[in-house]
């Protein structure tokens, strides 16, 4: 934790004002792509083409459009996990290295995830008081002692019984389970949560309870979200900015009031107006 | 007359457990209901059990009678004769309803032929008339691919022609389109709508997402852990839910449709 703190605070303090597209100097957000491509070996077209966007401290960012839109890829390099065959991934306003070791440990504190399938991305032969405490282990910020409390902790923000520590997981349903996953993630007070469509795969009482929680760490943990999602309400409920991907291209970004109450591009249009309504 | 008449049927586990509780249901013919409810409230076990296919060790007990035929305890010869003719069903996932190594013109052309006796040209020429009718683009091309070489949406396109082939009285459709990006669950749900107007087929229709269920069916029985607590008029269920459970479904589902309403700063 090198970095000078006032930065931070100089790209927070313009919050209200619209973010110029992302250029060669950008205001270090606390994540940023700049010209991003992904093109795979012997693949015909590229699966990311030229994406720039920012993630500015409290200013969630939803990224949508459809299965094979590139969503998930973009998570993946800003995650790390996959690197751009051109253009940047910047973290911090540093250029993103997995062989920096001192600043891979710096990006593992600040970003954390939380993935789709709660039944997946839990170890199942691990208690979870020792999936949530992962991070703090692997980060080496905790021995197995000094670790259990901030995960009674972690384990009671997201509103599980201090019991569960104790548990497995398939004692858990799918809602708490992803509720585990939330408190791994959040174990180590990152800055950005990068989710998968965290909701997705949960029934619609349920969704609302975790959204409603992921909307409480945003404001009391001051949590910055980059969400997956196809899922138009669950991101109008969370995020302050929206980005719509079609075919690993961004055809449209903006505030998400903006983009969702007056979408400029027709595939957005049609996005929306593809959501099924409630009879009035 | 009635095409599906469900009384009383109960579903236990081989230990016991009851998985739905005394649920009693009809659909008359041309006739839409929904099966509305959230995971493990049984909806999908009650969709198995119209047509004999519970799982292993698991018993259903009470009347399931299909076009006159009872279901419960039938013998597989039986069920096979009412199985596709009298209801056939679309399950979530295409790619685990159709064989992944079949193409698909092929797994299309099997309950052509045993149904409709065809052979030959008049087989293939049925095969693409049967792509046709949900919409796919180059039938010719979808009949020669493998599950998966073609998208999602074309996919769940496929299973619904394999349902219609044997042009059933009931159509049971359990989640058809929750594996699907949103406009292609449009034009799927567009697609459902017409082809059964069309044939005044009878549908049985299963989701968790109320606003799907509203878009197609007319009457709708809410289930909650096995059991029917609120059935009805589906309008009058989202606009008036009278049990508990049903107002915090209709509640859920309003609060996350009110966050679309944003109105634009601009």
């Amino acid at each position: 934790m090198t970095r000078d703190e006032s930065e931070d605070r100089a790209t927070a303090a313009a919050p209200g004002t619209p973010t110029p597209e992302v250029a060669a100097a950008p205001p270090t957000p606390l994540l940023a792509l700049g010209s991003t491509s992904l093109q795979y070996r012997g693949s015909a077209a590229p699966v990311v083409q030229d994406v720039s966007l920012a993630v500015e401290p409290g200013r969630s960012l939803a990224l949508v459009g459809e299965s094979g839109a590139g969503k998930t890829t973009l998570l993946r390099l800003l995650l790390g996990l996959t690197r751009p065959t051109s253009g940047t991934v910047r973290f911090d306003g540093d250029v993103l290295d997995p062989r920096d070791r001192g600043q891979m440990r710096r990006f593992r504190r600040t970003v954390q995830c939380v993935f789709q399938d709660p039944y997946s991305s839990l170890d199942p032969r691990r208690r979870v008081g020792g999936i949530v405490a992962e991070p703090l282990r692997s980060l080496g910020l905790d021995t197995r002692r000094t670790a259990a409390p901030k995960v009674a902790e972690a384990l009671e923000r997201v509103g599980l019984p201090a019991d569960a520590a104790e548990r497995y997981p398939h004692e858990f349903s799918g809602g708490q389970r992803q509720r585990i996953a939330i408190a791994r993630a959040t174990v180590c007070h990152p800055k950005v949560l990068l989710a998968d469509e965290p909701v997705s795969a949960l029934d619609v009482t349920t969704r609302v309870k975790v959204v409603d929680l992921l909307a409480e760490l945003k404001h009391e943990q001051g949590l910055t979200l980059v969400m997956v999602s196809h899922d138009l309400s669950v991101v109008a409920s969370l995020c302050e900015r929206t980005a719509v991907l079609e075919r690993g291209r961004v055809v449209e970004q903006g505030d998400t009031a903006q983009v969702l109450g007056d979408p400029a591009h027709p595939y957005t249009r049609r996005l929306i107006d593809s959501v099924p309504r409630l009879p009035a | 007359m009635t095409l599906l008449d469900i009384r009383d049927l109960t579903i236990r586990t081989a230990d016991g457990r009851v998985l739905v509780d005394r649920l009693s249901l009809t659909v008359s013919p041309g006739e839409r209901l929904g099966l509305i409810g959230e995971s493990g409230s049984g909806k999908s076990l009650t969709t198995l059990a119209v047509l004999g296919l519970l799982p292993e060790g698991m018993t259903a007990t009470g009347s399931v009678e299909l076009a006159g035929t009872q279901i419960v305890e039938a013998s597989e010869k039986q069920l096979n004769g009412v199985r596709g003719r009298d209801a056939a069903i679309v399950f979530q996932e295409p790619l685990t309803a159709l064989d992944p190594l079949m193409r698909v013109g092929r797994q299309l052309a099997e309950p052509l032929r045993r149904r409709r006796g065809l052979r030959g040209t008049e087989l293939k020429r049925a095969v693409t008339q049967a792509l046709e009718q949900v919409r796919l683009p180059e039938p010719g091309r979808i009949a020669r691919a493998f599950p998966h070489q073609i998208s999602g949406g074309q996919r769940q396109r496929a299973a619904l022609a394999l349902a219609l082939a044997c042009e059933p009285k009931l159509l049971i459709a359990d989640e058809p389109t929750t594996a699907l990006d949103v406009s292609v669950q449009a034009e799927m749900l567009d697609l459902v709508d017409t082809l059964v107007r069309e044939r005044e087929m009878a549908v049985l229709f299963v989701s968790h997402d109320l606003a799907v269920v509203a878009r197609i069916t007319d009457r709708a029985v809410v289930m909650k852990d096995g059991r029917a607590v609120e059935r009805g008029d589906v309008r009058e269920i989202v606009r008036h839910p009278r049990q508990e459970y049903t107002k915090a479904l209709v509640g859920s589902a309003r609060r996350l449709e009110s966050a679309l309403d944003v109105r634009s700063a601009r």
